[in-house]
């Protein structure tokens, strides 16, 4: 019944079977839309944004957000495919979820994803004058990385 | 773990002769100096990671390195005479350790224990962040072996560095 209700709000989105928790995936650009639903519907009421990571597919990029409700206590697992990898934008949730921004500014120091509307969004734990972002899988580095 | 008590006489570098009211002691002064010291190196508090739990266990009641002359864990490394690097040693890490080494007065010796401080150990390749090797910041007088080693292998480690501190090297 949650599934039908997510489809409501978002009629493209494809449900995984099978994992450990529900996993809906969706594109990039209706990620606010959705976040926002989840925060304020009443039956949903995902309130604890608990994990915020990015994975790189080599040709396009996937933010994945844990969330779940202590009031329903149900969790769910939005995967947020972004296409383009060399310009990769995707809305900041800070202001809905307040623990996203740092976790934002850990994706972009790491994996380079720009957050639209992200109030403070330089690197975390890099240097500021890093070059490149090294959790990508083409990212190289000859003088401190020894290639297997 | 079964320990020999050693009477400290035996290992004093030096000669008594005993004379009526009192002794005659023959001894070199280096000598003296370095038993001295090799009987309480003093480490810092220094764990960047999972070797630090070892070392911690070491320090602890059950193997208990106080017995063998590493009394205090000293929080600042102005008192201490020995760092543990005891973990992984990251780029940014790296000014760190210099500067902590720096700060600790001469004579001061250094152990690196465990994989990751010897080599970089399991992020030897394919890392972007971690130094390989502790001896590219800092010079290392003992190396350990393992990920992580256990307590008997640091007390052996800091039981070579006592011989090498007693051999006046």
């Amino acid at each position: 019944m949650i599934q039908e209700k997510l489809l409501s709000i978002c009629p493209a989105a494809v449900f995984e079977e099978n994992t450990q928790w529900p996993t809906m995936n969706i594109d990039s650009a209706e990620w606010r839309k959705l976040a926002e639903a989840l925060k304020n519907e009443n039956d949903l009421a995902f309130d604890y944004l608990f994990c915020v990571t990015c994975v790189d597919w080599k040709t396009h990029l996937t933010m994945v957000y844990h969330l779940s409700s202590t009031l329903h206590r149900h969790t769910i697992v939005v995967k947020a495919k972004i296409a383009d990898r060399n310009n990769a934008i995707i809305d900041s949730v800070y202001n809905i979820w307040a623990t996203a921004e740092l976790n934002e500014r850990e994706a972009y120091d790491l994996f380079g994803v720009h957050f639209t509307n992200h109030p403070d969004l330089r690197r975390l734990f890099l240097s500021e004058d890093w070059v490149g972002f090294p959790l990508r899988k083409d990212y190289e580095d000859p003088i401190n990385m020894i290639k297997l | 773990m079964d320990v020999k008590t050693q009477d400290p006489r035996a290992t004093f570098p030096g000669e008594v002769h005993p004379t009526p009211g009192g002794g005659i002691l023959v001894s070199k002064l280096d000598d003296v100096i370095n038993w001295a010291r090799s009987n309480s190196l003093w480490p810092l508090v220094f764990g960047t990671s999972c070797c630090a739990i070892e070392m911690m266990s070491t320090a602890s009641a059950k193997y208990d390195w106080s017995r063998f002359g590493f009394e205090v864990a000293r929080a600042t490394p102005r008192q201490a005479d020995v760092i543990i690097i005891a973990g992984t040693i990251v780029n940014k890490m790296a000014p760190v350790l210099k500067r902590l080494y720096d700060q600790m007065p001469d004579p001061k010796y250094v152990v690196a224990m465990g994989a990751c401080a010897t080599s970089g150990g399991p992020f030897f390749y394919n890392t972007y962040s971690v130094v390989k090797g502790a001896d590219h910041v800092i010079p290392v007088d003992v190396y350990v072996a393992g990920c992580p080693p256990r307590p008997e292998a640091l007390l052996h480690a800091l039981i070579s560095l006592q011989a090498k501190v007693k051999a006046g090297k």
